[in-house]
């Protein structure tokens, strides 16, 4: 082997060692992400499921909304896995409560009421954009982990695949489908 | 006496607590009394002139499946009207812990309020959370009564206090007569099964079993099987391929056709293997004056009068159903025995006596705490 072919097979590996461990950094950052986005949606769901349990004990409304209020919120609150299904029915037990006729009317000026309305508002929509934010992260995520050369160095390491967290966040009312009906909207 | 009863399921929709609340309420009707009753129901649904309706139920998921409820302030205000035009002696409410129309009416009554616990709640955690709001409205309540002993315990362990048992009734005189399905019993014999076919507890998979054991030395025999199935295929394939054609599958059934089933057999089976708490379906057939063959779980025992109104077997064994079956079905004298025996003992659970026993707990908290009152 000539000097020359050994110089230029060093300074391709060089080149080929550098641009793996550049995308190996990316996945990296990208898993970094998912973790942050992870924690924001878990901490979205506790806290709509706080407020909700505090809407159910605040004494505002029948006994018979508090009771299913309280036993979706905690149903959501205390399960460890699978929880898209409590938390879908929770939203679901959510929409049932608000799509009452004449409900906000009938809370309207009773002590407390339009704080804690509010704050289940800001709380389910908060859910809904960590859960946007964070199947967003996973797609891209994956995306990076698919490609051949994370597959053939293993440059995601032992980091478990990520999933996609699928529930029914939307509180307009079902069957409305006009603009903007994927967002939530307690109280319009 | 002036008996408000509140149902808080869809009475647009068949279940349990909802034929329960229709036969107290006939059978009082019948004992002479004034009986009004509420359920979530739509203004215009076509309901017994005895109902009142609250307005159409909402879906919701509820203890992990979706249950149709009346809730929020609009059908309290239903329920507060209803009271105040009723004005009546007693309020008997039905399972007064689910978050529908029962709980709204102990939460707006005051006075002799009763209350029917039906379900066994497993889930003791959930109760919990729901539980300080629960108790205000829950303590009104004067007299309970539990239809099951699971019923019963769940009470004693959740929410304190005791009940007095009360059982499901039955309309017997229903099931009395009822002309046989097309060509059945037929002259070879035929063992019934009714019940969930994909529930494992139901017991169908022993009662398969135990006819393919019957079915070479007795090439006549055939097996009619009603109840919601599933998949029928699933059913088929647990028996042999060379008995199939004798397996009838009816499926979900009218009440009719349930009890016209009831006398096309000459042998009823009822192979569960637990969780049953009262074998309402044993009275059912018993009612229809059918030869019996039940497992020995205690609730039958009881509801068999310890073997005398039927025949027991032990539990899962599909040998000693195969037997007590055949013996039945070679000795027509026994079983005629065993039918009288059953048509005698299911008396005691026809809604006429059961409403009896439920008005003397109407009169055991009415006189006490005056007349049902609106409190809000």
């Amino acid at each position: 082997m000539t000097p020359m072919t050994s110089i230029i097979v060093i300074a391709v590996v060089a080149c080929a060692g550098v641009y793996i461990s550049w995308r190996a950094g990316r996945l990296d950052r990208l898993h970094a992400r998912l973790e942050a986005a992870r924690f924001a949606l878990d901490a979205a769901l506790i806290r709509r499921s706080s407020v909700a349990l505090e809407l159910a004990s605040s004494g505002l409304l029948d006994p018979a909304t508090s009771v299913l209020l309280a036993e979706a919120a905690h149903d959501a609150r205390s399960a460890e896995t699978a929880r898209e299904m409590p938390e879908s029915d929770l939203t679901r037990a959510l929409r049932a409560v608000f799509s009452q006729p004449d409900f906000m009317t009938l809370l309207a000026g009773r002590e407390g009421a339009e704080e804690l309305l509010s704050e289940l508002e800001s709380a389910s929509h908060q859910v809904f954009l960590a859960r946007k934010f964070y199947n967003d992260a996973v797609s891209a995520t994956l995306a990076a982990r698919r490609r051949w050369l994370a597959v053939i160095f293993r440059l995601a390491g032992r980091a478990a695949m990520p999933e996609f967290f699928e529930i029914d966040d939307s509180l307009a009312p079902a069957g409305d489908s006009g603009p903007g009906a994927d967002l939530p909207h307690l109280t319009s | 006496m002036k008996i408000g009863i509140v149902c808080p399921y869809d009475w647009e929709v068949p279940g349990g607590v909802r034929e329960h609340i229709s036969g107290l309420a006939e059978a009082l009707l019948e004992l002479g009394h004034d009986v009004s009753v509420i359920a979530p129901a739509d203004d215009d649904a076509d309901l017994p002139d005895y109902v009142v309706p609250a307005g159409r139920a909402v879906p919701v998921p509820y203890n992990g499946s979706v249950a149709r409820l009346a809730f929020g302030f609009l059908s309290a205000g239903r329920v507060r009207r209803w009271l105040k035009d009723g004005d009546f002696d007693v309020l008997h409410v039905h399972e007064p812990a689910a978050p529908s129309l029962s709980l709204l009416a102990c939460w707006v009554a005051d006075g002799p309020i009763v209350a029917t616990l039906h379900a066994a709640m497993p889930r003791s955690r959930a109760l919990h959370a729901a539980q300080p709001i629960l108790a205000s409205a829950l303590e009104k309540i004067s007299g309970r009564i539990a239809v099951a002993e699971a019923a019963r315990a769940t009470l004693v362990e959740h929410l304190g206090g005791d009940a007095v048992l009360i059982p499901n009734g039955v309309h017997v005189s229903r099931y009395e007569k009822a002309e046989p399905l097309p060509g059945f019993p037929g002259s070879g014999g035929t063992l019934g099964f009714l019940g969930r076919m994909d529930e494992q507890r139901k017991g169908l998979d022993i009662l398969l079993a135990a006819f393919s054991m019957m079915a070479d030395e007795r090439p006549g025999l055939r097996l009619l099987l009603a109840g919601a199935s599933g998949d029928a295929e699933d059913v088929l394939a647990k028996v042999p391929a060379r008995f199939r054609d004798r397996v009838v599958i009816l499926g979900r059934v009218s009440d009719e056709d349930r009890i016209r089933m009831l006398h096309s057999v000459d042998v009823f089976c009822a192979p569960n293997t637990g969780g049953e708490s009262f074998g309402y379906v044993l009275v059912e057939a018993m009612a229809a004056g059918a030869p019996i063959v039940a497992s020995d779980l205690e609730a039958f025992r009881q509801v068999l009068g310890g073997g005398e109104a039927g025949e027991l077997f032990p539990i899962g064994d599909a040998a000693a159903l195969a037997a007590a079956a055949g013996r039945l079905l070679d000795d027509p004298a026994h079983r005629a025995s065993l039918a009288a025996a059953a048509s005698a003992a299911v008396r005691e659970f026809d809604w006429s006596v059961v409403a009896r026993d439920v008005l003397r707990v109407y009169q055991a908290v009415a006189p006490a705490t005056g007349r049902v009152a609106v409190s809000l």
